[in-house]
């Protein structure tokens, strides 16, 4: 029975859904760009803002700025305290949030065709004129000092933080966006206009649009909405010089699960080899159930509960990383399963089953990401960030299908790096030292 | 603004009221096999994708004395082999297809999910519909994936302190019901599951009179009909299929305090927990005036308890109200406050309970009530852009014995709630002598 399911399988697989999204390009009067899914059939619109830069704009010493401005955005604006907004937003039952990320601020909203006029007119307020009161300075600077004290007693964060800050050293990667305890401390009003100055400029603006709207509606929405923005923000932040040592880690930490985070050098996204790498982490470690890790690590072995890796390719840096969780005398076993998993990959690269089932997948689970307005939205932002052109979405596939079992061989050769694989281990991990790097 | 991450899976459980309740223009059609399975199909046709749920009316509540985790166990060993399939081969398939598969486990249910292309659903059913009954177990699955459940509690549970801590306010809450068990077990008694719990639990509650498939995406009512008689109406339904006969709480005479102490905690806070009727088929509407009491109370900025204690004084970092109102038996209402600096934890409750008392004395606000009953409204029309919610809400309440036509009439219900309900309600249920109370605390000082 089980051939005939194979058979099946291979009839089935050789026609992917495909993902029917039909995308324009939207120049607004005022000279802004937006990528527009238009879907008039439920009266709504979803639409994803992102200045560039995000976190990584903190000014030297100011490491938290941008992320407490992000966080005052929607907490008083215009004539609007923090309620009058809250309220105000609750009455057109509009949402926004807003959120800050070491690449971007992003700003994720939604709101209902008859209440769109005012539904702009609240997000404007808070994206041009935030009040940053006092009062609401204090209030959110506490929630943020909650959460830093919290990450510090966090074994995931404590691991985290502790690779960012080897894989980055000294570039804004390198640390928490939401600061440490003495710099938010420190933070005055003035460091937070100066963040917003730096930060929300119409030169690095990237919007999505998906829903009930037309082109003519969106260029006049965004014009209203941003064109009042000044021209220009601060300079972009450096790349990060990425120098992960070989080695392990250890953060001694009072807790019956150890948490590993593991990663080496990566690759970026416009590599031409990216297809193949992202191919090769799939077999590797990339999410489902049959990924060689999660076979060995847990399916034959229990030693986890979850074990992945993953491509991390962010504007300034690429890093490849992966994370598993065992208990304290467990950890040393499943460490060991992962490096001998790295180096096998390095030495043999992957199967032409392997490879053919890696398409399959990657394939058809494409469309499935496109399961909704603000999904959408996401993704055309993201396309546009890190360039993609306007009609990528119809030959994507195509380029994941051209990859070669040689490609993926010699990019597993050139990519794997099992001497310089670096593992952080938070916990009282058994059989695991730190190698005094 | 804020929520703090401590609370980000306590928030997920307790399903916020902005996750929709989707009923007006709704494409949902609902029809019984033979064999007593339940069929709801809910139509998206905007893109070629289909996912297919199939929950099971047994969780960790309807486990035996002695094994508890078993529902979840099972769970997890259903992705083990069958008389057709390989072990593994399930989410294989899934993924050779394009799909996702994942499964998970509560206390009234247990449920298996595949999201694939729309193409894909017959290959999907014939799995699913395989693995209802033919399972293939070997002592080495159970050894191994016991050690992945063990696995999974040092990740949920043991390495969190907060976790930790609502474990032992449910045990407390809970003195004479299934609920104050955790659903993925007691460490002592996972340990010991074995073959005969996992394949008892199987016999007992998988067959198709106890499940409901739920078809959500682009798919037709009859192509589902015709699919599902193929290949889950040929299993014959379980005739001794138990009732489901939960034992019930004891009226709660005296207030229950609880200390957790931890070297692990950074932010302590204070949890509070009364009993609360959920919802019953037929007889929604004291839980929708709960639910609607909880975002008056603790939903946010505009909320009462963020009001009084996080702006008119800064007793409060953080304030938060949640109703579980989806539940076989009775739930719970919860309150969270996390301290600002400076203040205890004795003087963050006291200021719970003042604002409590407040609340009685000035009622509801009608303003905040006509704002949330705006959002109710809205929440329908964004419902519309998430099949797969709509068809989550659905499984879950069939699972919870409830009907469709109750899911339907729900945003009526919560839209019909008075002022005066709600009052009512609150009355019930935030009886400080019936309550729980936890205090989540660092080890090293005593506050």
């Amino acid at each position: 029975m089980r051939l005939i399911f194979a058979l099946i399988l291979t009839a089935l697989a050789s026609l992917p859904a495909r993902a029917e999204v039909d995308i324009q390009s939207v120049t607004s009067p005022g000279g802004l760009t937006a990528w527009l899914v238009e879907e008039p059939s439920i009266p709504f619109v979803a639409l994803e803002i992102r200045f560039r830069g995000g976190a990584s704009l903190d000014r030297p010493g100011k490491r938290g700025a941008v992320n407490l401005m992000t966080a005052l955005l929607e907490e008083g604006a215009g004539d609007m305290d923090a309620r009058a907004f809250a309220r105000g937003a609750e009455v057109i039952a509009a949402s926004y949030d807003f959120d800050a990320s070491n690449d971007a601020v992003a700003i994720s909203t939604r709101f209902l065709t008859e209440n769109r006029a005012a539904s702009v007119a609240l997000l404007k307020a808070a994206l041009q004129k935030p009040r940053f009161d006092e009062e609401a300075i204090e209030r959110v600077r506490r929630q943020v000092l909650s959460i830093i004290q919290s990450d510090q007693k966090d074994p995931d964060d404590i691991a985290s933080q502790t690779f960012n800050q080897i894989a980055y050293g000294d570039h804004p990667y390198g640390s928490s966006l939401n600061g440490t305890l003495e710099s938010v401390a420190a933070l005055t009003r003035d460091d937070l206009l100066a963040a917003h100055s730096d930060v929300l400029a119409r030169d690095r603006i990237y919007i999505g649009a998906v829903g009930d709207i037309t082109p003519e509606e969106l260029g006049a929405l965004v014009d209203d909405l941003l064109g009042d923005l000044p021209a220009t923000g601060a300079d972009m932040p450096r790349m990060a010089e990425v120098t992960i040592p070989p080695g392990v880690t250890v953060v001694d930490f009072a807790t019956p699960q150890s948490v590993a985070i593991f990663g080496q050098k990566g690759i970026k996204q416009d590599d031409p080899d990216f297809f193949a790498a992202t191919i090769l982490n799939h077999v590797i470690g990339g999410g489902s159930f049959e990924s060689r890790l999660m076979s060995e690590v847990r399916e034959k072995r229990g030693l986890t509960y979850g074990v992945y890796s993953y491509l991390v390719p962010r504007d300034l840096a690429e890093v490849y990383m992966g994370n598993v969780s065992s208990a304290n005398d467990r950890i040393a076993q499943a460490i060991a399963v992962i490096r001998e998993e790295w180096d096998k990959a390095a030495a043999e690269g992957i199967t032409s089953q392997e490879l053919q089932d890696a398409k399959t997948y990657i394939t058809g689970a494409y469309p499935l990401r496109f399961d909704g307005n603000g999904p959408i939205a996401n993704i055309l932002v993201g396309m546009q960030m890190i360039g993609l052109p306007i009609d990528y979405i119809p030959t994507r596939n195509d380029k994941v299908e051209a990859v070669t079992l040689e490609d993926v061989t010699r990019v597993a050769g050139e990519l794997l790096d099992p001497e310089g694989l670096h593992f952080v281990v938070v916990g009282q991990p058994v059989g695991v030292e730190s190698t005094g790097n | 603004m804020f929520k703090a991450p401590i609370f980000a899976a306590l928030a997920a459980v307790f399903l916020p009221f902005a996750a929709g309740h989707a009923t007006a223009n709704e494409a949902v059609s609902h029809f019984t096999l033979e064999n007593g399975m339940d069929v709801v199909v809910v139509e998206d046709h905007r893109a070629p994708v289909v996912q297919q749920m199939v929950w099971y009316r047994a969780g960790s509540a309807d486990e035996p004395k002695g094994a508890s985790g078993v529902a979840h166990f099972l769970e997890h060993l259903l992705f083990k082999a069958t008389d057709k399939m390989d072990s593994g081969e399930f989410s294989a398939t899934v993924a050779a297809n394009g799909g996702r598969d994942n499964a998970f486990t509560s206390y009234d249910y247990t449920a298996y999910f595949q999201r694939v292309a729309a193409d894909r659903l017959e290959l999907m059913m014939r799995m699913e519909s395989d693995r209802m009954r033919n399972i293939r177990l070997t002592p080495d699955n159970i050894r191994t994936e016991r050690d992945v459940i063990l696995e999974e509690r040092n990740q949920r549970t043991e390495n969190n302190p907060s976790a930790l801590l609502n474990e032992q306010m449910n045990a407390a809450q809970y003195l004479n019901h299934r609920y104050g068990v955790p659903i993925i077990g007691w460490k002592h008694e996972m340990q010991t599951l074995d073959l005969d719990d996992a394949l008892s639990f199987y016999e007992t509650y998988y067959s198709p009179n106890n499940a409901i498939l739920v078809v959500s995406g682009d798919v037709e009512p009859e192509e589902v009909r015709v699919l599902a008689e193929k290949y889950y109406g040929v299993i014959p339904a379980n005739p001794d299929l138990p009732e489901r006969l939960r034992t019930e709480e004891p009226p709660q005479n005296a207030e229950r305090r609880l200390v957790f102490r931890d070297p692990r905690v950074a932010q302590p806070y204070v949890s509070r927990s009364y009993l609360a009727p959920e919802r019953d088929p037929g007889e929604q509407e004291k839980a929708a005036a709960l639910t609607i009491l909880a975002e008056i109370l603790g939903g946010g900025t505009t909320s009462f308890l963020a009001e009084k204690m996080q702006f008119d004084t800064q007793v409060a970092t953080y304030t938060a109200a949640y109703y579980r109102g989806s539940s076989l038996d009775d739930t719970t209402f919860n309150f969270i406050v996390v301290p600002a600096e400076g203040v205890t934890l004795q003087q963050a409750e006291d200021a719970l309970d003042a604002a409590l008392a407040d609340f009685t004395e000035t009622g509801v606000d009608a303003e905040q009530l006509d704002r949330i009953k705006l959002q109710i409204r809205a929440s329908q029309i964004y419902a519309r852009d998430d099949a797969d919610s709509v068809a989550n809400r659905y499984g879950q309440a069939l699972a919870m014995g409830m009907t469709v036509q109750d899911v339907q009439d729900w945003p009526n219900v919560l839209e019909a709630v008075t002022a005066q309900d709600i009052m009512q309600a609150a009355g019930e249920v935030l009886d400080r002598r019936a309550s729980v109370t936890g205090w989540l605390m660092k080890a090293e000082a005593a506050q």
